[in-house]
């Protein structure tokens, strides 16, 4: 008697992020939805507005930044912001380090990728969040398989992976002590090349360094990084130009590029399809020990 | 080390890209695995991804450095599932994780729990969100009880599509005959479960043989390799396609011309101009537009999140839910349901907990256990409690009455989570049933009843509002906790004589009064504390209801026990004082001469001598000897007042 809906895999992977979204609105008094620029962050955006359309989102966005930028990402933020008309926060590094809440690293390796983790804190605390949207996904690395949509964070903004809350049909616990806050993961079913799928099938605007790109770049342990003045180079280290594009984009100190000539979506999807490195294969901060990633999240990174 | 790690990890696992747009005609399945390590589970997910083409470089030479550094001669796929570090210095599972993979015709998301004993909680989790759940049989061990209980779950779940996978064929030789024998035990006892749909399939995970290609050992059987069947079984088997249920998650109001209530149709379809009916206000509309971003739709399906406009102006918020006029889901406060316990402290019959149900929570109490089943014998045991990995068939009661059809019909809106308000944890998972009754327990001799038989309960014939207004205040809980001598009764007289002298509704409850007469067969064991508190707890409520400030002073010392008082209050009307002073203040004002009786032996388990006390985390603090007794009640009446 019915004809039964359609059932594509990205369909699907939509109604649960636009379900999810509409859950942290209604269930949380200041969330917020973090935004890098990055594609994942793009796509939650995506998601946002098809949850409470054709009204605004009920929340701004915030930017954590390291200060250490790809311009392009920024221009891009910038333009979205202005686009929509939607409110965003910054959260500054720069600012954590000059208040001396957090050190510089130094030497060859120095990031501002760890000092995130304060900024985005006590960002987090100063505008008294208490749910920060992310685009984290499980597929991303193996301490982000066992991650809950809801992640219940304590009042140090820390994850005890041992004390999360079980997650059964649909149905998201988001209560919480005061000063506690939650982060929440929409897409945490995604995979990346999910992502780039629904990317293509929606239209969706992404940055122009995801695409094909001449830059100046050096390789440091396999990974080729873009030759930028945050980046302390080492004597032997020959900055080169290459065709290159980003898989991911972070901090610029610590996201690697990939030697690509994929100029369009549909090079890219094919790249993603054969590649044979996760994308944060080409992330130097998940590569410092084994479980980088899990010590880094309880702590309160994502 | 088993012979689980033997995979050839050889060949390099480039993916094939498919040339097209073919990903847009892919559609998406969930399904869980459930199996000990023993069966081969982490091997078979291992070799699923592998021969799929799913693992990166990257990865795989993670595993393998992993795998040398902790000894391990060959490759363990394992690790590729096993993602926290203690679980991996325990090399156990001990949640459930996710995992994805897909081929050209469909995205595969595997929900991998472990097999342990004590870990139903990870397996009803697993099993809630999936469409088809694997069962790993050990060809050379038979049924066991563990794949009997991962059964019954996925039943219970009612998850439409099972799969038993008779793993390690290669080790009985591919042996037809161990196969049959296999495959006719398990349906003996899945006749008792309530399964559609079960599929028996011989694979060897380490060998490859039926996983993702065929194999040439087992010529007999002829029915298709797992992967093969993962692509092809229907995805959608457990959606009700025919009861429109719309719980409304939020209201999107732009300006003052448009309201949509937004949400995902938990099930049936919805068309404009369907005739609809509000509940709880029971107000009846049209459908007048189904919006979303990418334009109007003609109909709308289960797990489409859209959002609905209707014809009239009618108050509809979150928690609300949307039905067809004259198809209306079941809508009462008292049902049943299987629960499945989640937390390491049992259910408390006497506790007042949060039930999260759609777009909904309420207040519940579960008002009686039927029985708990036994998930290895599928026996029905008497029991008082439900503990951690426990399921029961219960009884609930709400504070509203909320909206639902039974599980077995309507996954939506038949299932339920309970969250503990002191800790917001969930600590419980339920499914409801449909409307019968069950026999009483056989035996309630071995049961301690907390309700009495044959009684219900009655809403007060004043409610305690109406006299809150006639008293011109609020009805209020003030419970005075710490050590004897420190200062509690002193400071609670003074007290209450000021409020009486104000006006107010006041009654004052004493540790010695309540041990006179109510509580005179109670000693001073941690026992028999609790049930004195427990008394203590309920009597003050009926004061509370009375419209008075109800002010307690009692030792007190456990947490635990006044974590219950507060729990039988609304939110904000009890309210904690720890009235401390350091021992030697204590022992010299002894106003009962119980630490004299103390030391010289006569008495034990006295609080602040030879029993502790527990100090609340966030409670008004007096401290008897910094704070004169004027400053004492003066900070109490602003903790009222506030």
């Amino acid at each position: 008697m019915t004809t039964l809906r359609s059932h594509s895999h990205l369909k699907e992977l939509e109604d649960e992020g636009i379900y999810i979204m509409r859950e942290v609105a209604a269930q949380f008094e200041r969330p917020v939805l973090l935004f890098s620029g990055g594609k994942d962050s793009i796509v939650m955006f995506h998601l946002a507005r098809k949850a409470f359309h054709p009204g605004k989102i009920p929340f701004p966005l915030m930017h954590v930044d390291t200060g250490h930028n790809f311009p392009e990402a920024i221009e891009f933020r910038d333009g979205l912001v202005e686009k929509y008309g939607v409110e965003l926060i910054v959260g500054s590094v720069q600012e954590s380090i000059d208040e001396g809440r957090v050190e510089e690293e130094t030497g060859p390796d120095a990031s501002r990728n760890a000092l995130q983790t304060v900024t985005l804190l006590d960002t987090l605390k100063k505008h008294q969040v208490d749910a920060a949207l992310g685009g984290g996904r499980r597929d991303e690395e193996k301490a982000r398989a066992k991650e809950r949509f809801f992640s219940h964070r304590d009042i140090f903004g820390q994850w005890d992976p041992k004390n999360q809350r079980p997650e059964l049909w649909n149905l998201y616990n988001g209560r919480k002590k005061p000063g506690e806050n939650f982060r929440v993961f929409p897409i945490s079913n995604w995979t990346e090349m999910d992502v780039w799928q629904y990317i293509a099938q929606e239209n969706i605007e992404i940055p122009s360094i995801y695409f094909a790109h001449e830059r100046k770049v050096f390789n440091r342990r396999g990974v080729w990084l873009a030759d930028t003045e945050f980046i302390n180079k080492m004597d032997d280290e020959e900055v080169v130009t290459k065709v290159v594009r980003f898989r991911t984009i972070g901090d610029a100190t610590c996201t690697g590029a990939v030697l690509s000539d994929a100029s369009t979506m549909e090079d890219i999807i094919q790249e993603v399809a054969s590649a044979r490195e996760t994308e944060r294969g080409t992330r130097h901060d998940d590569k410092r020990s084994e479980t980088a990633m899990e010590d880094r999240k309880k702590q309160g990174y994502f | 080390m088993s012979n689980e790690n033997e995979l050839n990890t050889q060949n390099s696992s480039l993916k094939t890209g498919e040339a097209d747009n073919a990903y847009l005609n892919m559609d998406m399945l969930r399904f869980t695995t459930a199996g000990s390590v023993d069966d081969g589970k982490s091997t078979l997910i291992g070799r699923l991804l592998y021969d799929s083409k799913s693992i990166f470089a990257d990865q795989m030479e993670a595993i393998e450095k992993s795998s040398k550094s902790s000894g391990e001669e060959e490759v363990n796929l394992a690790l590729l599932t096993d993602g926290l570090k203690a679980e991996r210095e325990q090399k156990i599972t001990i949640d459930v994780a996710y995992r994805y993979f897909a081929t050209p015709k469909r995205k595969f998301i595997i929900a991998d729990t472990p097999g342990h004993t004590q870990y139903t909680r990870n397996m009803v989790t697993g099993a809630s969100t999936a469409d088809l759940a694997i069962i790993l049989v050990d060809a050379s061990k038979g049924i066991l009880t563990q794949s009997r209980r991962h059964a019954f779950i996925s039943s219970l779940l009612r998850i439409p599509h099972l799969v038993v996978a008779v793993n390690k064929m290669d080790l009985v030789d591919y042996d037809e005959a161990t196969f049959n024998e296999i495959v006719a035990d398990f349906k003996e006892f899945a006749h008792k479960l309530d399964v559609s749909d079960i599929t028996f399939i011989p694979i060897s995970a380490l060998k490859g043989d039926n996983v993702v290609d065929k194999g040439e050992k087992m010529d007999w059987y002829k029915g298709s390799t797992l992967l093969h069947h993962l692509e092809n079984v229907k995805v959608d088997a457990a959606d009700n396609v025919l009861d429109f249920r719309f719980p409304v998650q939020y209201v999107i109001r732009p300006g003052m011309n448009f309201r949509g209530f937004s949400g995902q149709v938990a099930s049936g379809h919805v068309r404009p101009g369907d005739e609809i009916k509000v509940l709880p206000s029971g107000l009846t509309s049209k459908v007048k537009e189904i919006v979303t971003m990418d334009g109007n739709l003609d109909v709308a399906y289960p797990r489409d999140s859209i959002a609905i406009t209707i014809e009239d102006e009618i108050d509809i918020s979150r928690g609300d839910m949307i039905v067809r006029k004259d198809n209306v889901p079941t809508i009462r406060n008292e049902f049943e349901s299987f629960l499945c316990w989640m937390n390491e402290k049992p259910l408390d019959l006497n506790k007042q907990y949060i039930l999260q149900h759609t777009s909904n929570q309420v207040q519940v109490f579960i008002d009686e256990i039927f029985y708990r089943i036994n998930v290895d014998t599928l026996g029905r045991e008497d029991t008082y409690e439900l503990k951690l990995n426990e399921i029961g068939r219960v009884k609930l009661k709400t504070s509203k009455s909320i909206f639902f059809d039974p599980y077995q019909i309507n996954q939506r809106t038949g299932s339920f989570i309970i969250i503990d308000p002191t800790t917001n944890v969930t600590v419980g998972a339920g499914m409801i049933r449909a409307g019968s009754t069950v026999s009483k327990k056989v035996d309630d001799s071995v049961t301690e009843k907390l309700v009495s038989p044959n009684v219900t309960w009655e809403p007060w014939n004043i409610p305690r509002e109406t006299r809150e207004e006639k008293n011109g205040h609020k009805a209020q809980v003030l419970w005075f906790t710490g050590i004897s001598g420190a200062g509690k009764s002193t400071i609670a007289k003074e007290l209450e004589k000021k409020l009486w002298s104000e006006g107010k509704q006041t009654m004052l409850l004493d540790g010695d009064q309540v041990r006179h007469g109510l509580n005179g067969d109670l000693g001073f064991s941690p026992k028999d504390r609790k049930e004195n508190i427990r008394r203590v707890g309920h009597l003050s409520r009926l004061f509370f209801e009375h419209g008075n400030i109800v002010l307690c002073t009692f030792v007190s010392p456990y947490a635990e026990d006044r974590e219950f008082v507060k729990s039988l209050f609304p939110e904000g009307s009890f309210k904690e004082v720890f009235v401390t002073c350091s021992p030697e203040t204590a022992k010299e004002r002894d106003p009962k001469g119980l630490y004299a009786k103390a030391e010289k032996g006569e008495i034990s388990n006295l609080t602040g001598f030879d029993a502790d006390h527990e100090a609340p985390a966030d409670a008004l603090v007096i401290n008897t000897d910094k704070l004169s007794l004027e400053d004492a009640v003066q900070k109490v009446i602003e903790v009222l007042n506030a």
